[in-house]
């Protein structure tokens, strides 16, 4: 049987993006975050990256800020979150994007073992860098939970090297300095960023934070991306026009990704 | 997993570096600089000369002697960073670091504030140094401390309200923070307290030990020796800091910090963390916090913007647990009647923070009795607070309102 971790690496495969579209659980209900789930699979997710609400979320901006208050009212409490992930899991990857408090406060060993129960094959982090996660990365391994660690332009190649050896998920590749949500063009730093990271790392490298065209995904994978995340555009879309409208982007954007360029 | 990051960034198993990535760089920058100038003659003298000069150190050191008389206990002593240039200890942080700021080569420098005090330090050096600012304060707190929101809008800088959650405190430190991540290349965020990431609690502790130095040799000069105790307010910790850090682990010396216990810590309604919170990760660093089961931060409350946040800085939940300092909290009732108590008595108005020390005083004073010498940090005075007290306690609004845009 292979393990969480390895089926999240198997997702990324050869000549082809792989597609990872975020959902705050608990957004726009409890049961809506489920539907929207289930639109992003049947558009052809890869991986459905499910974010745990937080009330203090630093590396968001204002779209996913808004979802996570919704859903925090809404009553997305950590049982629900693994619930949710248990849902999907059997049939598509899913990986955790959780604030390390919410962990914390779980107790590390709980939260690990509650996620794999759920099914959960990798967690990103975005406030636990790679030196504050020595133990918790054992502890996840252990457990088969893979570590997905962020990287920024703003990253020295010392600290990629660091983030070389822990990485056993894939890597964030974050694109910008600054918080999530949606931006028209695919910053300078992030190209240069997927060139620096795939010349470090072994495990797959995806790009986030900002993708909301297709052509930034599109230039994205040329610029060596293997996969794709999209969140606050999708949030958005799901504000206005609900899950059906969510998946129908993301089938133009797998579609846009297939095409030519997605290599 | 709390002690493998490099020791320097730990006060026991509390403290770290618990924030995004692409925060890493300037952290390691700032600490390099700090490393580089905090021995570095020329940095040092420029530092001393503006304390003395811009902001008026040494700050004095004062019997209150109606006060003394009316509890009947130990000689009160007050040191007065009120009297601090902008009217707070704020000011020694801020000045130290914009001057790190402008030997890194920033152009623009951020701030979270509560109270006001701390986004009008940092106003006022970005004026002196002549760096754009952008300050970031809760709505809730520009309405209640609006002379100062008038006072950081002369001074030139911007002033950002934040509207998510309560509006206080907590909302203003997460914009802040917001802001920097973007911003990271040209700008320095100068935070206001002893709480944040690491280096930052080291960095603004050791800006804000003056405070102590200077009691410990008005001390030895006025008492001939320490004092036998010193109270101060505890919001993110760095007047607390500031006044401990020279006596911590001091045979005979008892230091007590303050918390706002707002309308009674079993109200679930208060800012104290330290007594009323457990050990989680906000705003970069682990300390105590005031969070639920789920590990959600919950919205502190205290009639004191300066004390209402749901965090503290990690040192002083390391002194703590090693019980080197004691902490307890005061409701804001208390604190309204020391503030009060304090105009009237000493013809000083304190800020509602140092009221929640003075009011937590009165009850040590007694206990340690006549003879005894007990310093209470005032770490700033009160102008920005009439208002709040003028609803609280009945003085005619007007009145109040037209002395706050006096001061
Ligand atoms: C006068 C005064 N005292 C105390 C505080 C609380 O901060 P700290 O605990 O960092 O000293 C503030 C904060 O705004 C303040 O303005």
């Amino acid at each position: 049987m292979i393990s969480p971790a390895e089926g999240l690496r198997a997702a990324f495969t050869e000549g082809r993006t792989a597609l990872i579209p975020y959902l705050t659980a608990g957004y726009p209900s409890l049961e809506g975050a489920y539907e929207v789930g289930e639109a992003y699979i049947e558009a052809g997710a890869d991986v459905v990256e499910i974010g745990v609400p937080f009330s203090d979320p630093l590396a968001d901006g204002p779209t996913i800020q808004n979802t996570a208050n919704r859903a925090l009212e809404n009553g997305a409490d950590l049982g629900y979150c693994f619930e949710l992930a248990s849902r999907f899991s059997g049939r598509v990857p899913v990986v955790l994007l959780v604030y390390y408090n919410n962990v914390f406060a779980r107790g590390a060993e709980r939260f690990l073992a509650e996620s794999a129960e759920a099914g959960v094959s990798g967690l990103v982090i975005p406030d636990l860098p790679i030196d504050e996660a020595v133990a918790f990365r054992k502890m996840a391994g252990e457990k088969g939970v893979a570590i997905c660690p962020l990287v920024a332009p703003t990253t020295t190649e010392a600290r990629l090297d660091k983030v070389a050896e822990a990485a056993s998920g894939f890597v964030y590749c974050v694109s910008v300095s600054g918080v999530t949500g949606a931006r028209e063009k695919l910053p300078q730093g992030a190209v240069d960023l997927l060139g620096r990271v795939r010349a470090k790392v072994s495990v797959p490298v995806a790009l986030g934070f900002g993708i909301s065209t297709a052509e930034a995904a599109v230039e994205a994978a040329e610029a060596g991306a293997e996969g794709v995340i999209v969140g606050s555009k999708l949030m958005q879309i799901v504000a206005d026009g609900g899950p059906e409208a969510a998946g129908a982007w993301l089938r133009e954007l797998r579609a846009a990704l297939s095409g030519g360029a997605g290599v | 997993m709390q002690q493998e990051t490099d020791k320097t960034g730990y006060f026991g198993s509390f403290g770290g570096r618990y924030v995004p990535e692409t925060l890493i760089h300037a952290l390691e920058e700032l600490e390099e600089a700090y490393e580089r100038y905090k021995g570095d003659p020329e940095f040092v003298r420029e530092l001393e000369v503006l304390a003395r000069d811009f902001v008026g150190r040494a700050t004095p050191f004062m019997l209150a002697e109606r006060l003394t008389k009316k509890w009947g206990g130990a000689n009160v002593w007050f040191k007065r960073e009120d009297l601090a240039h902008t009217g707070a200890h704020k000011i020694n942080n801020a000045l130290g670091q914009i001057l790190l700021a402008d030997r890194m080569g920033k152009s623009r420098v951020i701030a979270e504030t509560g109270a006001g005090q701390h986004g009008v330090a940092t106003a006022t050096v970005a004026a002196l140094y002549g760096k754009e600012c952008v300050v970031y304060m809760g709505e809730e707190d520009t309405r209640r401390q609006a002379p100062n929101v008038l006072r950081m809008k002369l001074l030139g800088a911007e002033v950002r309200p934040v509207t998510s959650g309560s509006g206080t405190l907590k909302a203003a430190l997460n914009e802040a923070i917001r802001d920097w991540v973007t911003n990271v290349e040209d700008t320095h965020y100068i935070i206001g307290t002893v709480a944040g990431p690491a280096p930052y609690p080291r960095i603004v502790r050791d800006l804000q030990a003056v405070i102590g130095r200077e009691t410990e040799a008005q001390a030895q000069e006025r008492l001939g020796g320490d004092p036998d105790a010193i109270v101060a307010c505890v919001g993110g910790g760095s007047n607390a800091i500031g006044i401990f850090h020279q006596f911590v682990g001091r045979e005979g010396v008892r230091l007590v910090g303050v918390e706002a216990a707002g309308h009674g810590l079993e109200s679930g309604e208060h800012g104290a963390s330290l007594t009323g919170g457990a050990p989680g990760v906000l705003h970069g660093s682990l300390s105590y916090v005031l969070q639920t089961a789920d590990g959600q931060i919950r919205e502190a409350h205290s009639i004191s913007a300066g004390l209402d946040y749901p965090s503290v800085g990690p040192e002083h939940a390391y002194l703590k647990d090693e019980g080197l300092v004691e902490y307890v909290s005061v409701t804001d009732e208390d604190a309204l009647k020391a503030f009060v108590e304090c105009s009237r008595l000493e013809g000083i108005i304190p800020a509602l923070e140092s009221a929640h020390a003075i009011s937590y005083a009165e009850g040590l004073a007694k206990e340690l009795g006549p003879g005894k010498n007990m310093v209470i940090n005032m770490s700033g005075r009160g102008d920005k607070d009439i208002g709040v007290v003028a609803e609280h306690v009945g003085i005619d609004a007007k009145e109040a309102e037209e002395a706050s845009g006096d001061q």
